[in-house]
This record gives C-alpha cells, sequence and structure tokens, in this order.
C-alpha cells in the first residue's frame, strides 16, 4: 500500500529523561523516526521533556516542544498545533502510556487526531496481562500457567495441575516479600501460607516456574497489509529470570537448531498477525532447554531497547521502518538502506557474532545490591561483534571501561574452590568472572551449569577463553608463536593481555604480531552476509587476511564516541559526537565514528561516512587509524571516554584538532593547573595531589575540615566524597583505592557556596559564552544531580563579569581550542574556579537549545580551524533569553536498593530534564513535573528531620507549607524546635521506637514529601537511610537539600495546574 | 591436519580439515542460513556441490536424528569459519565433526568465509576443490582437474532406486523424486495424503498406473536442460492430473512448456528470500537453494503467468499455467531449513487436486 495521503503533519512522543529502563534508545528510534516523516514531506512536531537528545534539536522536527510529558501539557500542544496524526510506538513506555491516555479520555478522538501505527486495541490486547492471556488462548500460544488463589487448597490444586516448581507470588508486597520458588507440596504449605499471611489483599500468585528455561527474544515487524518478518532473533545468556535488560545477550540464537528457531519465529510472526501489529515488535520466549515445550513471556507492541540492539546488530533500521509503515506504506515497498537494492521485505541474516554486556551502576554504587533479577538495573549496554563468540565476547567486556581486559581477575584468585563454587549460586554482574574462575579451578562444566542454568554451548566458549590464558601464561619467558599469537588476537585477546599472561610488555607483543602479519581486519554488516553488495559502510573487527575498508583518497577525520550510557556520562555526549560529525560532514570532510553503544543515534548506520563499531580502548583505536589514516581526531565530544584515548592517539602522531593533549593534562594536572592559577591570579579553593592514606590525613589536617576527596581523571565525580574527619578520609580512601589509580588524588578545602557553570567556545583568539549557569543547591551536591537555572536568577553584573574575565583567562592560559566547561563556586561574594574541562560538557545540548546556538557545530568548526568572527554569534557573553530554562536531574533510585539516594559531590542522577517559561518559578514547576516528581497536594503531610545545622534555616521554609495547607511532621528534635517557633509540628516517633514510628508513617500514605537532610559525613547515618530508601520504594518526593525544598515550595506557592502551563517551542530562542 | 579450498581463478584459502580427510572437487557455493546446517547438508539439490555456510558458527547444535531431508549428507565438500567441537542441544547425537567423518564428507573449517562469499559473489560461483594435506602442491594440475570437472545426471545419483509408498488414508500423490528432501513427504502425509514416491526414470505411463489424484514433482540438483527424460514424461503428464512442482519441478515444468532457463551468476541459497505472490500481492519470506531461473522472455504468455516474484533481484519465482490444473514455485515451501511462511501452497494444491477430483 502506498503512502496514506490524510498524514500531513505528525506529533511524535518522545520518552523523556533516561531512566534506567529507559534510554538512549528512544532518542536514536525518536530520531529516526522524525528524519524517516520528514523525508516523506510531513511536518512533524516533537515533544520531549530531555533536552540532552538529538531528537529535540530544531534540525529534526519542524517544531520542538520541550515540556513536560504530562497529558494535560500535550493536549495543549495538540490545541496549538493541530496535527493530524499521532506516532505513539517510538517513545519508549512512557510515549505509549502518554498516547493510550490522550486516546482513551476521548481527546485525541474530540480534535480529529488519528493513532498511527499499531491500533489502541491491540496495545491494549498486548499491555493488559488478562487480554494478553486470553489472546494467546484463543490463538493457541501457550503463557506462562498462573493463577490467583486465596487459599492454600488451592494453591495446592493448582501446582498439581500445572507441577512443581512453582513460584508464588504473593500480591502487594514490596519487592516479591514472602514469596519464592517451592518444590513440593510440603514447601507450598510453608511459603504459600507464608506468603498469604503478608498479602495485603490475602491473594498469591501461582505460576508455573521456568527458571532456567532458555530466553529467546524475536525482533519483528509487520506492514498493514499484512507481511510479517523477523528482523533478529537474541538468545540470553542468563537463562529465565534476570531481566533481558540486565542479561547477557548474543545475537543470532546459538544452541537453537532450524526447528526450534523456526517454531519460535512462526509463533511470533502468528502473534504479531493476531494483535494486528503496524510497524515493530518484540517477542520474548521462554525454551525448555530438553524439550520444545516454550511459553510466551511477553510482547511489547513498539519499538524497544531490543530493537534498537536489534537495529545495530543486523543493520536493519526498525525505527525508520516502522515509521514508514505508520504512514502506510507496506514492506515491500520500502528500499532496504545498506544494500540500496533489496527491499525492507526481507530477513536480514547475520555473518558474525554480536555480543551486548549491560552497564551496571555498580562500580558508583559500592554499596547497591548486586543481585540481578527481574528488575532492570543496568543504566546502558555495551554491543560488540565479531565473528566468534569469544572475541565478541572480550570486545564487549573492554568496551564496559571496568578496567577489566580478561575473565581473570584478582579479587576471585583468594578464594578457595568451594567458595569459587558458592559463589556461582550469586546471580550477578560479576557471575560471568565467577564462572571463568571455576574452570579455571577444573569445577566440571556440569556442576556449573546445573548451578547457573547457563548452556553449555556458553560454558564451552568461556572455558576456550581460559584454557587461551593458561596457554598464555605456559608461554611465560618465551616469545609467543605465530599461531598462538594468531589464535589468540581470533579470540579477542589485546596486546597488553597477551603480554600481562606471557610476562613480556605490550609494545613487544604489537611488534611480534605485526612482524608476523597479525594485524587487525574489518568486515562489514550488510544485512545479508555478503549476498549483495551494500552501501554504507558499518565495519567491526576481526584477525583474517581480507580486510573490506577501502579508505578513500578524501580527508576524513576520526569522531570517537561516548561509549555506554553510565550515571556521569549519558546521552548528552552521544549528542555532541553526533552534531560534530553533521559539522564535519558539512565542512567537506569524510567523517568516521567509532562507538560501541547500541542505543545511540552515533550508530545509526548512516550518521557517520562510515561506523567502527568497536570498543574504545587504545588498541582498538590504534587499529581503526591505521586502517583509515586519517586527518586527524577529535576527543572532545565523547566524554571521559575519548578523553582518555587523547595520550594514546597523541603518542602515535595523529592530529588532535582543537586544545593540544599538553593542555588537557594541564588542566587536570594539580600542579600544572596550580601554575596557571597563580599566572591568571584566579582564586580556587586549597587543595593538595596525594597518593597514600597518611599523606591524605595530612592535607585534610593542614586545609582543615571539610574536605572533598576525589580521584583525577574522572567523570560525574565518581569517587568524590566530601570529609568532615579523619575517618571520614580513610574510608574514602580505602573506596577509592579499590580499583588501581594511576593519577594522584586530589583532596581540597571545601566551600559551600553558590555553585556557577559556563560553557564557552574559544577559537585561540576570542570567545563566546553562550551562557552563565546557576546551580540552585549549594556546592557540595554534584553539578549533574543540581537544578541549574539559566540565566542564572541572582548573579550580579559585576559576578557575571568576574566570571566572563576568569573564562577567558583561564580558556587562554589552557590554549582552548573548541569548548570548554568550567565550574565556580561563589562564596562570600568571592568567585573560586573549582574545575576547568577542555571538552564538551552534560550542559552543551541544553544550552545549546535555549540560546540557539549550535555550540557543537561551532566548536567543531572553530577546531578545525574557522574563527568566531566567521559566525553570526558574536564573542563574548551572549545576551540573554528573555526565557528561563530549569534543567531538574532524574533519579532511579526506586531501581537500585541499597543505593542512599542523599545527594553528594558524587553524581548520582541518570538522566534530566528542561522547564522552560518567561518566569523562574513556572519553568521550575515545568522541570519538576518533567523530572516525574509527586508535588505534594494540599492536605498531604510534610515529614521533616534535618540535621542540628539545618534547623534555623528549616523555619521559612516549614512556615512556608504551613500557609499553604499543608499538615507538618517532623522527628523529635526537628519537631520540637518548628512548634518553639510557632509552627505547628506533629511530632513523630523514631525508627527504633514502638509503632507507629516514622516508618508506618511513610507506610500510611498520608505523607506527600519528605525532607530529610542528613548528618555530615559517611557515618552510619542507618535511620535516615531507612527512611530515605523507603520513600524511593514508595516514590514519596525525599529531599535531601534545603535548597531543593525551597524550590518545591516555590512550585507550590505558583499555584498553577498542568493545563494552565503555556506550552512553548523552541523557536522563541531564534 | 591442514586442508586448502583451491578455487579455479586460482585462490587458495588454507584451513583445517575436519570430517573426512582427502580431496574432492566441486561446484563451491555459499548458503546463508544461520541455522539449518544439517538440513542442508542432507539436501539432494546440493549434489556435486561443495557447500560453504556464511554463518561463522557451524556445528553448534550438534546432529541430530530428525533434521535429515535425505539418508545422509549429499554435498560433496562443507566449509565452514568455526566447528563448533563442543555441541549443545537436548538432541543432538553426535557433533558434526563425527557425523561428516562417519559419512565420508570432506571439511575445511578455519577460513574466511566471508572473503570466499565475496568472491563467489563478485565472479559468481566457480568449480574448485578441498585438498587435505599439509602442503599445497601440484597447483596446474589441480586446476586442470578442476576445469574439466562436470556434474554428470546428478538427478540419477540422487533419486530412489525404487518407488516407495506411504499409506494415508487422503488423496493419492504421485511424487517424482529428481533428488527430493523428506520434507514434502512429510509435508504431504500432514495432510493425509498417500503419497507414492517414483524415481525420476520412471515414465509417465507408469506414474499414471497408479491412478494418483495428484502428482507433485520434487526439487533436485544440476542443470534442468540435462534432464531430457524427465521434461519429456512432464509434457505427456500435464492435463493428465493437477501438478505442483518445487525447485528443479519447477524449471523442469517451465522447460515442458517451452520456455528457456539459464545459470544465476551465484544463485539462491539460505532461508530469508523475499518473494511475492503476485496474485495476494503479498510478501513472503522463503527458503531457496537454487542455481538456475527460468527466463522471463521465454514465457508463452497465452499458457503461462508468473505467481511469484523474488523482491531482491525480480526473478521468476512461481509460474500458473492457463490450461490446466498446475503451478510451480522455485522456492521450497516445505522449508527444512527456513521459514515456513508459504506452506500454504500445500493446501493449495491439495484444494486444487480436491477440486480437480470431483470435476472428474
Amino acid at each position: 500500500m502506498p503512502k496514506r495521503q490524510d498524514i500531513h503533519k505528525v506529533l511524535v512522543i518522545g520518552s523523556g529523561p533516561i531512566i534506567i529502563g529507559q534510554a538512549a534508545e528512544f532518542d536514536y528510534a525518536g530520531t529516526q523516526a522524525c528524519q524517516a516523516l520528514r523525508e516523506e514531506g510531513i511536518e512533524v512536531v516533537l515533544v520531549n521533556s530531555n533536552p540532552a537528545t538529538i531528537m529535540t534539536d530544531t534540525n529534526i522536527a519542524d517544531k520542538v516542544y520541550i515540556e513536560p510529558l504530562k497529558a494535560e501539557v500535550v493536549k495543549n500542544i495538540i490545541i496549538a498545533e493541530k496535527p493530524d496524526s499521532i506516532l505513539p510506538t517510538l517513545g519508549g513506555q512512557t510515549g505509549l502510556n502518554l498516547a493510550m491516555e490522550l486516546a482513551e479520555s476521548g481527546f485525541l478522538q474530540e480534535q480529529g487526531v488519528k493513532l498511527l501505527g499499531t491500533a489502541t486495541e491491540a496495545i491494549k490486547m498486548a499491555e493488559d496481562r488478562q487480554d494478553f492471556k486470553d489472546t494467546m488462548e484463543r490463538i493457541g500460544e501457550p503463557c506462562i500457567a498462573s493463577k490467583v488463589v486465596t487459599t492454600i487448597e488451592d494453591a495446592i490444586a493448582f501446582a498439581k495441575e500445572i507441577d512443581y516448581p512453582v513460584i508464588v507470588r504473593p500480591a502487594y508486597t514490596l519487592g516479591g516479600t514472602g514469596g519464592g520458588i517451592v518444590n513440593n507440596e510440603c514447601e507450598l504449605r510453608e511459603i504459600g501460607g507464608n506468603g498469604l499471611r503478608l498479602s495485603r489483599v490475602h491473594q498469591v500468585l501461582i505460576e508455573k516456574c521456568i527458571s532456567g528455561w532458555k530466553e529467546i527474544e524475536y525482533e519483528v515487524m509487520r506492514d498493514s497489509k499484512g507481511n510479517v518478518i523477523t528482523v533478529c532473533n537474541m538468545e540470553n545468556i542468563d537463562p529465565v529470570g534476570v531481566h533481558t535488560g540486565d542479561s547477557i545477550v548474543v545475537a543470532p540464537s546459538q544452541t537453537l537448531a532450524d526447528k526450534e528457531y523456526q517454531m519460535l519465529r512462526s509463533s511470533a510472526l502468528k502473534i504479531i498477525s493476531a494483535l494486528g501489529i503496524q510497524g515493530g515488535c518484540n517477542v520474548q520466549y521462554a525454551l525448555h532447554p530438553t524439550s520444545y515445550e516454550y511459553a510466551v513471556i511477553e510482547v511489547n507492541p513498539r519499538v524497544s531497547r531490543s530493537s534498537a540492539l536489534a537495529s545495530k546488530a543486523t543493520g536493519y533500521p526498525i525505527a525508520k521502518v516502522a515509521s514508514k509503515i505508520a504512514i502506510g506504506y507496506g514492506l515491500d515497498e520500502i528500499k532496504n538502506a545498506v544494500t540500496g537494492k533489496t527491499y525492507a521485505c526481507f530477513e536480514p541474516t547475520l555473518d558474525y557474532v554480536v555480543v551486548k554486556i549491560p552497564k551496571w551502576p555498580f562500580d558508583k554504587f559500592v554499596k547497591a545490591q548486586r543481585t540481578l533479577g527481574t528488575q532492570m538495573k543496568a543504566t546502558g549496554e555495551v554491543m560488540s561483534i565479531s565473528s566468534s563468540f569469544e572475541a565478541a565476547l572480550m570486545k564487549a567486556i573492554r568496551s564496559l571501561e571496568l578496567g577489566i581486559y580478561t575473565l581473570e581477575q584478582n579479587i576471585y584468585k583468594q578464594l578457595d574452590g568451594n567458595e569459587i563454587v558458592k559463589k556461582l549460586e550469586d546471580v550477578n554482574d560479576e557471575r560471568i568472572f565467577v564462572i571463568a574462575e571455576a574452570i579455571r579451578r577444573s569445577v566440571e562444566l556440569e556442576e556449573i551449569h546445573n548451578i547457573t542454568k547457563i548452556d553449555y554451548f556458553f560454558l564451552c566458549k568461556i572455558k576456550e577463553l581460559v584454557l587461551m590464558e593458561e596457554k598464555l601464561k605456559s608461554m611465560k619467558g618465551e616469545q609467543p608463536d605465530k599461531e598462538a599469537l594468531k589464535r589468540a588476537k581470533k579470540l579477542g585477546f589485546t596486546d597488553a593481555v597477551i603480554a600481562k599472561f606471557t610476562g613480556t610488555s605490550k609494545d613487544e607483543i604489537t611488534a611480534i604480531r605485526k612482524r608476523l602479519g597479525i594485524v587487525a581486519t574489518y568486515k562489514m554488516v550488510d544485512t545479508c552476509a555478503a549476498e549483495f553488495e551494500a552501501q554504507t559502510p558499518y565495519y567491526y573487527s576481526t584477525y583474517d587476511n581480507y580486510s573490506e575498508v577501502k579508505p578513500s583518497d578524501r580527508e576524513k577525520i576520526l569522531v570517537l564516541g561516548s561509549g555506554p550510557i553510565r550515571i556521569g556520562q549519558g546521552i548528552e555526549f552521544d549528542y555532541c559526537s553526533v552534531h560534530s560529525v553533521w559539522a564535519l560532514k558539512e565542512m567537506g570532510y569524510e567523517t568516521i565514528i567509532a562507538n560501541n553503544n547500541p542505543e545511540t543515534v552515533s550508530t545509526d548506520f548512516d550518521t557517520a561516512d562510515r561506523l567502527y563499531f568497536e570498543p574504545l580502548t587504545p588498541e582498538d583505536v590504534i587499529n581503526i587509524v591505521e586502517a583509515e589514516k586519517p586527518k586527524g581526531a577529535i576527543v572532545q565530544f565523547g566524554g571521559q571516554t575519548a578523553i582518555k584515548l587523547t595520550k594514546t592517539l597523541d603518542d602515535i602522531g595523529v592530529k588532535l584538532f582543537g586544545t593540544e593533549a599538553k593542555d588537557v593534562d594541564a588542566a587536570e594536572d594539580r600542579e600544572k593547573f596550580d601554575e596557571i592559577l597563580e599566572r591568571t591570579g584566579i582564586p580556587r579553593p586549597q587543595g593538595r595531589t596525594i597518593f597514600t592514606l597518611e599523606e591524605a590525613l595530612t592535607a585534610a589536617n593542614e586545609l582543615g575540615y571539610p574536605v572533598l576527596v576525589r580521584p583525577s581523571y574522572v567523570l560525574g565525580g565518581q569517587g568524590m566524597e566530601i570529609a568532615f574527619s579523619d575517618k571520614d578520609v580513610t574510608e574514602f580512601m580505602e573506596i577509592i583505592n579499590r580499583t588501581v589509580q594511576e593519577h594522584p588524588i586530589l583532596i581540597d578545602k571545601y566551600m559551600m557556596g553558590k555553585e556557577i557553570e559556563v560553557d564557552a567556545i574559544c577559537d585561540g583568539e576570542n570567545m563566546l559564552i553562550p551562557g552563565i549557569m546557576e546551580h540552585l543547591e549549594r556546592a557540595g551536591v554534584h553539578s549533574g544531580d543540581s537544578i541549574s537555572v539559566y540565566p542564572s536568577q541572582t548573579l550580579s553584573d559585576k559576578t557575571k563579569a568576574v566570571i566572563v574575565d576568569y573564562t577567558e583567562k583561564l580558556a587562554k592560559a589552557l590554549n582552548v581550542i573548541g569548548l570548554v566547561n568550567i565550574q565556580y563556586v561563589l562564596y562570600n561574594d568571592e568567585v573560586y574556579v573549582i574545575e576547568v574541562n577542555p571538552r564538551s560538557s552534560r550542559t552543551v545540548p541544553y544550552i545549546s537549545k535555549v540560546t540557539g546556538i549550535p555550540m557543537v557545530d561551532l566548536a567543531t568548526k572553530v577546531m578545525m580551524g574557522k574563527k568566531l568572527s566567521d559566525f553570526k554569534y558574536g564573542t563574548g557573553l551572549f545576551k540573554e533569553p528573555k526565557y528561563v530554562s530549569v534543567k531538574v536531574p532524574v533519579f532511579s533510585f526506586e531501581k537500585l536498593q541499597g543505593v542512599d539516594t542523599t545527594l553528594g559531590p558524587e553524581m548520582k542522577s541518570t538522566g534530566e530534564v528542561l522547564g522552560i517559561a518567561d518566569n523562574f518559578p513556572e519553568a521550575l514547576y515545568k522541570g519538576i513535573i518533567a523530572s516525574g516528581i509527586k508535588l505534594p497536594k494540599k492536605g498531604d503531610g510534610i515529614l521533616m528531620t534535618v540535621r542540628d545545622t539545618d534547623k534555623p534555616e528549616l523555619v521559612e521554609i516549614a512556615e512556608g507549607f504551613e500557609k499553604l495547607g499543608f499538615t507538618l511532621y517532623g522527628t523529635g528534635k526537628t519537631a520540637n524546635m518548628l512548634n518553639h517557633k510557632g509552627i505547628a509540628t506533629n511530632a513523630v516517633k523514631k525508627l527504633d521506637e514502638d509503632s507507629p514510628n516514622i516508618l508506618d508513617l511513610i507506610q500510611s500514605e498520608k505523607i506527600g514529601l519528605i525532607i530529610n537532610t542528613p548528618t555530615k559525613g559517611r557515618k552510619p547515618d542507618r535511620d535516615g537511610f531507612k527512611i530515605r530508601r523507603k520513600a524511593a520504594e514508595i516514590s514519596i518526593p525525599c529531599l535531601t537539600s534545603l535548597d531543593t525544598a525551597n524550590a518545591i515550595l516555590k512550585c507550590l506557592k505558583l499555584g498553577k495546574t498542568e493545563d494552565e502551563l503555556e506550552v512553548l517551542n523552541l523557536s522563541i530562542f531564534e | 591436519m591442514k586442508a586448502f579450498l583451491l578455487l579455479e581463478d586460482g585462490t587458495v584459502f588454507e584451513g583445517n580439515s575436519f570430517g573426512m580427510e582427502g580431496d574432492v572437487v566441486g561446484e563451491v557455493v555459499f548458503n546463508t542460513g544461520m541455522t539449518g546446517y544439517q538440513e542442508v547438508l542432507t539436501d539432494p539439490s546440493y549434489c556435486g556441490q561443495i557447500v560453504c555456510m556464511t554463518y561463522p558458527l557451524i556445528g553448534n547444535y550438534g546432529v541430530n536424528l530428525d533434521d535429515i531431508e535425505s539418508v545422509k549428507p549429499q554435498v560433496k565438500g562443507f566449509i565452514v569459519r568455526e566447528l563448533c567441537q563442543t555441541p549443545s542441544n537436548w538432541r543432538s547425537i553426535e557433533s558434526l565433526n563425527e557425523y561428516l567423518r562417519r559419512n565420508e564428507i570432506i571439511g575445511l573449517e578455519g577460513i574466511d568465509t566471508r572473503e570466499l562469499t565475496i568472491i563467489l559473489r563478485d565472479k559468481g560461483t566457480m568449480k574448485g576443490t578441498i585438498v587435505t594435506a599439509e602442503k599445497l602442491t601440484e597447483v596446474e594440475e589441480k586446476l586442470d582437474k578442476l576445469k574439466k570437472y562436470t556434474i554428470d545426471n546428478p538427478v540419477l545419483q540422487v533419486t530412489t532406486p525404487e518407488i516407495v509408498h506411504t499409506a494415508g488414508n487422503g488423496l493419492r500423490i504421485a511424487l517424482i523424486d529428481y533428488g527430493l528432501k523428506k520434507n514434502i513427504v512429510r509435508s504431504l502425509v500432514r495432510r493425509n495424503c498417500d503419497v507414492t514416491v517414483f524415481p525420476a526414470t520412471a515414465t509417465a505411463e507408469e506414474i499414471l498406473a497408479v491412478n494418483p489424484d495428484g502428482i507433485m514433482l520434487s526439487n533436485g540438483p544440476g542443470d534442468p536442460k540435462d534432464c531430457r527424460f524427465q521434461i519429456d514424461n512432464i509434457k505427456k503428464l500435464i492435463g493428465k492430473r493437477p501438478i505442483f512442482g518445487i525447485c528443479l519441478g519447477h524449471q523442469l515444468t517451465a522447460l515442458a512448456n517451452g520456455a528457456d532457463t539459464e545459470k544465476l551468476k551465484y544463485g539462491h541459497r539460505g532461508c530469508n528470500h523475499p518473494v511475492k505472490d503476485v496474485e495476494k500481492d503479498m510478501t513472503y519470506i522463503t527458503s531457496q537453494n537454487h542455481g538456475y531461473t527460468i527466463l522471463e522472455d521465454s514465457l508463452d504468455k497465452e499458457v503461462m503467468s508468473v505467481s511469484h516474484i523474488n523482491m531482491n533481484d525480480g526473478t521468476i519465482e512461481g509460474i500458473r499455467y492457463k490450461n490446466s490444473p498446475l503451478f510451480t514455485v522455485q522456492f521450497h515451501p516445505e522449508a527444512s531449513p527456513g521459514p515456513g511462511d508459504t506452506a500454504y501452497l500445500f493446501d493449495e494444491f491439495i484444494e486444487m487436486v480436491k477440486k480437480h477430483k470431483k470435476g472428474a
């Protein structure tokens, strides 16, 4: 069917901030969707609250609204824009839910707006548990047998029917408390009985236990005509039981014979045909490991994280094709953009192996519970491609940037055999290394399989890697022979790892293998296993003789990407990398991008001229340079991942555009930086560089507490803490030293003032400061976790002038060419510099959008030799717009058990949203509601428990809440103090007192907001921790800074409702 | 032990031997299926050919008793990038290596199969030889031998020597075996058919003697134009009974109707080929294995109409005949390996036979 003629203007809904479970994949999908629609001549209106995305760029959609993703707000956008249709299935669950809400309320029909793609009824059929089960039953597709029971007798009867083991899941208990797997009637009586008692509604779900079954996914597509295809299937290495987002996944499936592969494929196609899907869909299966029995776990009737992975794994652009289907095209009418010859109505075939490993935040949240289960915990993922499973796995492991390059991990060396076997039972992020260690200790694969249920195929592959490690070790002292070296390279070992095992140097290994002609070669991802010639150069490395890379004679520039999304390095760096590529393309350069994150726009096959899907480690990047021989490289935009490669590139003589390596180093190196400050006369908080604990303690005492302790060369304040005592310093040093530190540790005097942030572009002569941002929370809360306001609301012209002056001086002194981000603290009316980052920063996308200055574009062009005077934006401090923009961080605490939600110098947020309005309170209000914070409603209780130093300041805030009609609660001293000041506050019993105490109160649903400022330092603030965790788990906002509390109060005072907000599109900044 | 692949154009690949050791000559082709190597090995249409799998990890799920399309492996040689020595699947009874060794098939592993595929794609299917040896010697002699190699009467090498009858209580189907895949039989039996498989040498009279309700022409190896006898036989069968032809059966029927065939540059072998059913205006993913195609210009449009088209290269994938109950397809609706999306053609055949039976 050709394009529908009734679609002219489409509203695309994005997925909002990055949270665990919803990351950059929807920026990729949404961006592709907008482009696919616009190339059909359709006008696109986009709404998303996330300013760090590429989709919210004004060149991606015709109209861009950075507004809260709330039904009332989107209604106003629809009224203002009058789109004829909405595309709901490309903005993750958030976008889909919002569209469904609008449809179900009748608003869309009222406004004459159509929902494109899969029909509302079909979405309901897939999303509603009962509807879905009924549909599957009707078409004869098996689901996991389950039943809700209210008596133990019914439970036993049902268990008999479906066979043991069964899972007992009590209804309405948090995190499955009281449930478990039972193997017989006796156990069921005990656990089931217990579950029934614990359940608030006296109900338990008895479900057939399929843990240990294989988990297989199919990415499938269907058009309105009924054509159906499979894009890709994937096999989770971790069997059923671990969330697929937390599983190591391989594509295509490895252990399924054609009969099983086709059985599930046919089932998936039958399901999407029955549901009437129009677009992309993901179907998850549990497959019995020793029979043909299977069960459908779940169906996602939309583009998903898995579909982004499948797109990158195969080269098939699912989001683009889904968008074309939504506007009426058939799969047989859409061209396959990779081959340029064939059509989208085909099934990609792979001639390589793809491995995905999740990126978990446990390196940052050392106290978080690492167990993996049904709640996803990863913030991002890496993908790797190779022609063997082993090499793909090794590449993926090193892409995680954990400093891990082999399966051998020293921490397991200390454990004895029994301890290792015991550890196999822990389902967590480290299991793969434990398995390797168990194999090394000669634990039988059968035993490992029995414990982990991981398929023998994968265990055998891990064994291959372990055997290779052992073989290399056995060659210690001698030169590795050609065969061994070649095999090690084919299995994905880096030269450094081979050198470590054979006891020689990395350079020596590199020299030997080059002499032997063992060099990286590149193969193409072409959707068709070479059956047709491909048009889009998308490469991965192998160690073969034949390379498909044919460098052109154009001038080319290598742009390094930013790897997986993690806390502290999010989607904003992908935004920057992509914009840099676009700018270079515009200048006529051939662009090469290297990255390993399958969720991103940068790894879309048509973003750069050439895409290398590779780990971002020195060896992997050197190989790309040797294959492509670029004119130079750009590292400024890929976050710390790319910056870390500066020295590698510099050493092999690659020209680095922009700020030079020695100057980047001067900004990070304490002594060199101090010299610069001395020379320019810019003050900074006193600090020292130290290596040992003794030095740390001396330095801290000389500076005087409180002090800031942090490792150098990190992003997002990783490992950064405020210490108030020797004990704190000792504790932090121990944590920092758990990973080997190549660089010194920094100790600074901690000043609790106002934090100010500046992004600037410098061409070597002039500089342009798009804006000065002011943080709402005082220094001490990481800039990424603070509410940030632009233009600043409280800074005097004099302060601004000082900041502009310092920024210019610092940029000049550091010879900055391109972007620089500087953080200042205003303390006792004096401006101090905290840090200078001569690279792109987290705030670049948002400042670009609210100033209308394409910062990355300018920076890239300046780096390539242009001058700021060549552009229309001028120099110096850019004029401030009349609109206020407030960036609000977004956290994923409810998903990370064991993590303290207190904000501090180490970044904890996973994403951000932006609120824009013509006045500060409204912009703040928009930002707060967009971030998902549920504001307390009139009559709700406000619970306060603050440290002594905060008590005086709390008075005014409490009074504010009281005046607005909230009921106040406080713990002993806090309540006492407030009552004393004439503010009526109910006293609440402490945790260790008898019921009803503070936890009961929180649980009682009376409380709408908690203000809890923790005791300083890392002293075991057990009570506070429990309160904060409870709040996170039942989604009550819990503020750990009085500044944030003040902000919330401001929003409440504004007294606006969502439907009263004026919706603004970005053209106001033009 | 090392092994080499020497191609007609002089290209040499060095890898390791698996399966049986020795030397073998054949036509080198590639298959892009990611699963189904056991079905590929046992598909008689690969008679005389050395098959290279483009998916790099082969043997992962071992070899089982069920997934066979004929009694033994039919390929002359088998090339994979990485042979899995430790298969894992509940149905597996032996490793691919053991299976090929037991069945005396020469294998080559450890070569860059993508490089080989690109050569075959760019230059077209070539003859080649796998040589198990520590060193490749006498290259000129080997090349000479290669050039002289032809596959003689492959259909006669793979067809059943005698009539095989599978009883059923439904329609009686005569199935002519040019090198059939067992799943054609299974597909008919599943539809309650009584199936009699005839050797490719059976005459039309012998076939009609069992009074079948319908006739199926199977797939098979080689150049269709070499099958003079079979083409003549089909001429005699047309109009007598409803006929459904697959692959070689499709090509032979076209030749019997005066059309022409030609060799494709590198053929269609895999499980992902999109084919449009022109009447339904629907596209299906099909399993394919053929090196020849029917030329569109050669069709007698009075009698023949194109029912299916390959979406990749526009070649003919199916023909309907206007003057008799007869249709044929180039792809494999019986799948195995590959998707069963076009199994509906068996149902259409059954319906056609029923209708004809009622009418007669």
